[in-house]
């Protein structure tokens, strides 16, 4: 990809018609969402109004062509129930025989034919974000739009601005989920696609979920998902996120997770990408109060022409919180890739400890990894460490399997596998942690259902 | 059953085997000897298929094939099995899945079927009570964080799992304490036989107590400049590589 000189003026021209999209078609949005988000809409598309999309110039987008994703524009649906479909008929999923509660959503909203709201034992809460917001205004009043501020680019507020729902997911005070709930993101069209998918976790005190996010793109365009998460984990909560990315080689995925964290709580996410076109992933959390834990994982595996962008925040506001963040890559052929890591340790967060580490295999000479860590240390008392590896595959291991009778092809699969595995072994369900092995196998083997060869028959599907 | 002839092998351009001839027939057993950097484990290397050397001159002859332009795993599945003297770690490869893979790939190379998983671990368990090898360390990852004599024990492990033809144990015994010595000798005693033949090279004549050899080789500058019976192990533990240096001194150069 190369940038024309006037990209500033694209940008801007870009922006405006973000705005006359907006303004445009304000009813809609409005119509198809609640009121509670409908009231952040106008401040929000003020706001990136202001701020923009970030270009290259911006530090944490330098490696990452953010305005080129925009430009053309995409077309958005605004109307919730433009694709019917049985998805669990066309639907097979990659992590087969778990035992979850599943739920599907097709282009960030919840498809008309299923319950938009479910209530699960312990008044647990999961479905649509819209219907939350209609339903228990209260929830939403307290947490929507209130996570976000690590953040103050534009992208945050351009889906605030547009987004009519997503997932919803309520843990009250007390209440430990045993079954884990698989959420599967899917991304069908007739054409090329943007998306704002917008998401609210909530894990009240001492509670505890399992939450796996599946995305997938059932059609072979140009699916554009600039999707925003916010997570609220209050006091002595525990909340495992794993996330498989699986999308087409068209698809640009932007995602922004900002986690919250109060004393005592933990959070460990898992994010395995295993397709993408573009994929930027953004990793937020506020350590809000002392013995807080939070624990970023990442594996991307990648090939081609893709590239794979991994961008963390880990916010140390209290003492005596831990994080870990480690992000493991294989680069093959012309991929391309980014990790930026940042810990910011406030003054106040004494006895933190917080640990950052990256390690890249390129495949080929002309895979690319820049790595960078970014390390704020305002406190005295900490232990921080960081650390950013990139080489290739030890000759020497690969010689040692060789030498026992394994052919090149599948010592060079071990090896990378061990590599992946590292982040593997982090997930906490055991049978997700197999399953998720099994298809982290797969991928590197080339086995794994690329959108044109898959098993899901786009053909059944009518718009 | 291994017939090397006047081996020439550089790294990078620089010569380090400089002519070796040596003869291996089934059920021998074969010592070779010598100072460090004499070029012992660029032979064993060279013989497991390690393209990092290349060969210049010379032949290798294996069961009738030519070795040299063999890949690494077509030599392990043909029955060779090199001991590494440096085995190497590799985090996130179990032991169990490493020697599964290993013995199905040998087992399909020769026509079998592959071991079922329990016929498999069946199998795993006898061979590790064969050469005593700990049973918690098969579930671990390949040499990773174990001790140097649990590493020299996993290699006998192996060779056992995989019964090869033609064993070369590179330094099995450097960094050994006495009883991983005499584990790992009696291993490679309990796994001979009259149809296989085992080359053992090591610097010092310890091993040799334990390991009977056939023939003792001394290799110096790339050559071999003595080959006798097991007595010269032991008068080169009395005189030390000294006169050998002042005798080949010049003569290999």
């Amino acid at each position: 990809m190369h940038y024309p000189m006037n990209t500033m003026i694209q940008n801007q021209e870009t922006e405006k018609l973000l705005r006359e999209t907006f303004t445009k078609n304000r009813d809609t949005i409005e119509r198809f969402s609640a009121d509670l988000m409908n009231r952040r809409r106008k401040e929000a598309l003020e706001h990136f109004m202001q701020e923009g999309i970030p270009g290259r110039k911006t530090e944490s987008y330098k490696y990452t062509d953010m305005p080129g994703l925009f430009s053309p524009l995409l077309h958005m649906n605004l109307q919730p129930n433009h694709v019917h479909m049985d998805v669990k008929e066309i639907f097979q999923c990659d992590v087969p025989e778990l035992d979850t509660h599943i739920i599907f959503l097709v282009n960030g909203f919840l498809p008309p034919n299923s319950t938009p709201l479910e209530e699960l034992e312990g008044k647990v809460l999961v479905g649509s974000l819209a219907e939350a917001a209609r339903r228990h205004p209260e929830l939403l009043e307290k947490h929507y739009d209130r996570y976000t501020s690590l953040n103050p680019e534009g992208l945050v507020s351009l889906n605030t601005a547009f987004a009519q729902d997503g997932l919803f997911l309520y843990i009250p005070d007390g209440t430990k989920l045993e079954r884990p709930i698989q959420v599967v993101n899917m991304s069908v069209w007739e054409d090329n696609l943007m998306i704002q998918q917008r998401n609210l976790f909530i894990l009240g005190k001492n509670s505890a979920a399992s939450l796996i996010i599946c995305d997938h793109t059932l059609a072979p365009w140009r699916f554009l998902n600039n999707a925003v998460t916010e997570i609220f984990l209050d006091e002595q909560a525990r909340f495992d996120l794993s996330r498989v990315q699986n999308e087409n080689n068209s698809s640009q995925h932007i995602s922004h997770t900002f986690a919250r964290q109060e004393t005592a709580s933990t959070m460990t996410s898992n994010t395995i990408t295993l397709h993408g076109g573009l994929v930027r992933n953004n990793f937020y959390a506020l350590l809000n109060g002392e013995h807080a834990e939070n624990n970023t994982y990442g594996l991307y595996l990648s090939d081609r022409n893709q590239h794979i962008d991994n961008f963390s925040f880990i916010d140390h506001a209290a003492p005596n919180c831990t994080s870990n963040q480690l992000f493991k890559g294989v680069l093959d052929d012309q991929a391309t890739g980014a990790f930026t890591g940042r810990i910011r340790v406030r003054q106040d967060a004494q006895k933190t400890m917080a640990y950052q580490s990256n390690n890249n295999i390129l495949l080929t000479d002309e895979a690319r990894i820049n790595t960078k860590p970014q390390l704020e240390i305002y406190a005295d008392d900490v232990k921080c460490s960081h650390g950013a590896t990139v080489g290739q595959l030890d000759p020497a291991a690969l010689f040692y399997l060789r030498s026992r009778g394994i052919n090149y092809r599948e010592a060079r699969l071990m090896l990378m596998y061990a590599f992946a595995h590292d982040i593997i072994s982090h997930i906490a369900v055991p049978p997700l942690r197999e399953r998720i092995g099994d298809l982290v196998d797969k991928r590197l083997r080339g086995e794994l259902s690329r959108c044109n060869a898959c098993h899901i028959n786009c053909g059944k599907l009518n718009y | 059953m291994l017939s090397i002839q006047n081996l020439h092998v550089s790294i990078e351009g620089k010569p380090i085997l400089k002519g070796i001839s040596l003869e291996v027939k089934p059920g021998e057993i074969h010592a070779i000897m010598g100072p460090n950097g004499s070029g012992k484990s660029t032979l064993a290397t060279v013989l497991a298929g390690r393209d990092l050397f290349e060969v210049t001159e010379g032949k290798i002859t294996y069961m009738g094939k030519d070795l040299t332009e063999m890949a690494p795993e077509d030599r392990a599945r043909e029955g060779i099995f090199l001991g590494f003297q440096y085995p190497v770690e590799i985090p996130g490869v179990s032991i169990v899945n490493f020697m599964k893979t290993a013995v199905n790939e040998q087992r399909k190379y020769r026509g079998k079927e592959p071991l079922s998983a329990s016929d498999f671990l069946k199998f795993m368990r006898e061979k590790k009570d064969l050469v005593e090898f700990d049973s918690q360390l098969t579930n671990r990852s390949v040499n990773e964080g174990f001790s140097g004599g649990e590493k020299k024990k996993n290699e006998i492990f192996q060779m056992a799992m995989l019964n090869p033809r033609l064993s070369i144990l590179d330094e099995t015994d450097s960094g050994l304490d006495i009883d991983a010595l005499r584990i790992v000798a009696r291993g490679v005693n309990k796994l001979r036989s009259k149809d296989n033949a085992t080359i053992v090279i090591t610097h010092y004549q310890r091993l040799l107590d334990y390991i009977i050899p056939d023939y003792v080789h001394v290799l110096y500058d790339g050559k071999i400049v003595r080959s006798s019976g097991k007595e010269l192990a032991m008068e080169l533990e009395e005189k030390g590589y000294d006169w050998i240096r002042q005798e080949y001194a010049g003569n290999g150069r």
